[in-house]
């Protein structure tokens, strides 16, 4: 077991440093960053000076060598565009990114398993008709779609919700949270649900495959000549046995949430890592690209080895199987 | 002779399909004394298995019971309404499927299944349950039983797990078990092993057995009676010696002609020619006159009903009762 757990901290290792290699290589094809931070009418003098100060003269090596040391110390350099500490940027941004993503999950979870199960136990019901259907528009549709429609209705015609911002947040030490106010509160509903409602119908039709499969296996067939109620056979035996393959795609979705919240905050003006990033792409901005890049791998190998470590917890047969190995 | 146990009566079971409703059984008769142990044998798709679902009405969809009862412990159980039914299965019915590798939870452990079966039907607090699953683990032959407890199914060979299985369908005493096909999947060195556990806590518990098996040698070691199954229908019905010695029905004698024999050296086995008819392509009256040498032009006309002699009844109007 402990062999299991070490070899997938390993890989986790590795594959943050490959990504490290990659946001090195990808970003000194970008462009040339001096010619975006300076106006037309600096001269050929002071644009050597500004390379030098930022060590953009060095040799390839040098340069792959100090950013990986520095990324080792979540240093990731100045911002061009800001002038300002990456990390104190990124970190800034941080809470809003991550408070959205945590209420999208949420929301695609605490909906899409009930739903997936529902539609699973029974596939003829007319309201799983309808869910399957209407899960069809959540799959084909949009991300930015939905947002402006969502906009469209509840903020413009409605007029109950905000169309844009964090609302009123309170800063608690580093970090800055929208859950404590009514209006933050209010002004996650829309973003949530929009970043969210594609995760759900994936999860609600993986569980509902998951379940169509489990529940023709010999052992519901045996529970229930067991004399068991549709209750626990539905749930504590069916539903349980479809998570392994669900708590995969729900990290992997988890991840993406992340990394692709970035269109639901550019539609709703969110403030976080997203918009950031976009900012920093129109600017050449390679220091924020490249930590909002590392961010990204760190979570998403993060989810991954929670997932690899969920599996031990669910299921007893990868238990054996690692102590095996 | 008492009441019997349970009693099967022209039972019938049909598939609703696009192409029409296909009569899986047809008239399936029998019944079952306290403490008796019937075996019920015939090929692939005879109708043993469904016959043995029907009765604890879990016939996998599109299909349903469209005639006839089936009464047990002096009460109808086909039209139960499906919570009654549950309530029958586990406590007073028990059940056995085929392959122990598939038939537990992989998920739960063995102790958990069985506290979860005890008290689905039991009244006891969680540490009784307990103290009577290792009782059960202990009586199937599990040793260590108290250890045993905490073990995931992965954890057990076949042979054990058709004993935690054996176990679980004991777990309420019910006074039916159905057993279908409980060796199969198994080794053949601990098939006789189930045989033998099954056969002795049957006795034990005083639980009838309906034993579903293709397997002859498994019924000759084990039922006290035999019923053979053809297409859908009952085509004999005796004790197991008498059916094995001198079968009545043409298609019982094909059957043991079949089986090799220890004592005598044949060249080849006898088979029986052609194959049984398709669900839904079975022919007008006899379904095995077809292939029976015995065939007359009247066995063609409507299906043969039971002819009784003494224990013994088959379905033939051709061969006197031997």
């Amino acid at each position: 077991m402990l062999h299991y757990v070490l070899k997938r901290i390993g890989g986790a290792i590795l594959v943050l440093v490959v990504v490290a290699l990659i946001a090195f290589v990808l970003f000194r094809f970008v462009g040339d960053p001096i010619n975006q931070m300076v106006g037309q009418d600096v001269s050929v003098a002071d644009r050597e000076r500004l390379r030098q100060m930022l060590g953009l003269d060095d040799s390839i090596v040098v340069q792959l060598a100090r950013f990986l040391w520095n990324a080792l110390h979540f240093d990731f350099g100045v911002s061009y565009q800001f002038k300002e500490k990456v990390t104190t940027l990124v970190a800034a941004r941080f809470p809003a990114t991550f408070e959205l993503s945590l209420a999208a999950s949420i929301f695609a979870i605490v909906v899409g398993i009930p739903v997936g199960a529902y539609t699973g136990i029974r596939p003829k019901a007319l309201m799983s008709r309808a869910f399957m259907a209407l899960s069809l528009i959540g799959v084909s549709l949009p991300t930015f779609l939905i947002g402006i429609l969502l906009i469209y209705v509840f903020a413009v015609r409605l007029q109950w919700l905000p169309s844009y911002g964090r609302g009123e947040t309170v800063q608690i030490g580093f970090w800055r949270t929208g859950f404590l106010t009514k209006s933050g509160l209010a002004a996650l509903v829309m973003p949530s649900i929009t970043l969210g409602l594609f995760q759900l119908t994936l999860i609600a039709r993986l569980v509902r495959a998951e379940m169509l499969e489990v529940m023709r296996a010999d052992f519901i067939r045996f529970a229930r000549a067991r004399g068991l109620s549709e209750r626990a056979v539905n749930f504590r035996h069916a539903l349980k046995n479809t998570l392994v393959p669900v708590v995969t795609i729900i990290g992997l979705q988890i991840g993406s949430i992340v990394a692709f919240s970035i269109i639901t905050e550019t539609v709703f003006q969110w403030p976080g890592m997203g918009l950031l990033f976009i900012t920093s792409v129109q600017n050449a901005d390679i220091p924020v690209m490249a930590a909002y890049l590392m961010m990204v791998a760190i979570i998403f190998v993060t989810i991954n080895l929670t997932v690899d470590l969920l599996y031990l917890a669910i299921d007893p047969r990868i238990r054996l199987g690692s102590a095996q190995a | 002779m008492s009441e019997p146990l349970l009693e099967v009566d022209r039972l019938g079971v049909e598939f609703v399909t696009r192409h029409g409703d296909l009569r899986a059984l047809d008239g399936v008769s029998f019944s079952m004394a306290q403490g008796e142990i019937l075996g019920l044998v015939g090929e692939s798709g005879a109708g043993k298995s469904l016959t043995g679902r029907a009765i604890i009405g879990l016939i996998d969809q599109p299909g349903r019971i469209c005639g006839g009862t089936i009464t047990f412990e002096g009460r109808r159980i086909d039209n139960l309404r499906s919570a009654d039914l549950r309530k029958l299965r586990g406590k007073r019915i028990g059940t056995i499927f085929q392959d122990p590798l598939t038939s537990l939870d992989p998920l739960q452990r063995i102790g958990d299944q069985l506290v979860e079966t005890i008290r689905a039907h039991l009244p006891l607090n969680a540490a009784q349950a307990r103290e009577k699953a290792i009782a059960l683990l202990g009586e199937v032959g599990l040793p260590a039983a108290a250890d045993r407890m905490r073990a995931w199914p992965h954890e057990f060979s076949g042979g054990m797990r058709q004993r935690v299985v054996i176990a679980l369908a004991l777990a309420c005493d019910p006074s039916l078990l159905i057993a279908d096909e409980p060796t199969t999947a198994l080794d053949v060195s601990v098939q006789a092993q189930i045989i033998a556990l099954l056969r002795r806590l049957a006795r034990a518990h005083n639980a009838s057995v309906l034993l579903v098996t293709h397997d002859m040698g498994v019924i000759a070691e084990a039922a006290d009676r035999v019923a053979v199954m053809y297409a859908g229908r009952v085509v004999e019905i005796g004790p197991v010696a008498d059916v094995i010695a001198r079968p009545w029905h043409p298609y019982s004698r094909g059957l043991m002609g079949s089986i090799p024999s220890l004592r005598e050296e044949v060249d080849r086995l006898t088979q029986i020619p052609g194959a049984m008819p398709r669900i839904g392509a079975r022919p007008e009256g006899c379904a095995y006159a077809p292939r029976c040498p015995k065939a007359e032009p009247r066995c063609r006309m409507a299906a043969p009903p039971m002819i009784e002699a003494g224990p013994r009844a088959a379905a033939c109007i051709v061969e006197p009762a031997p």
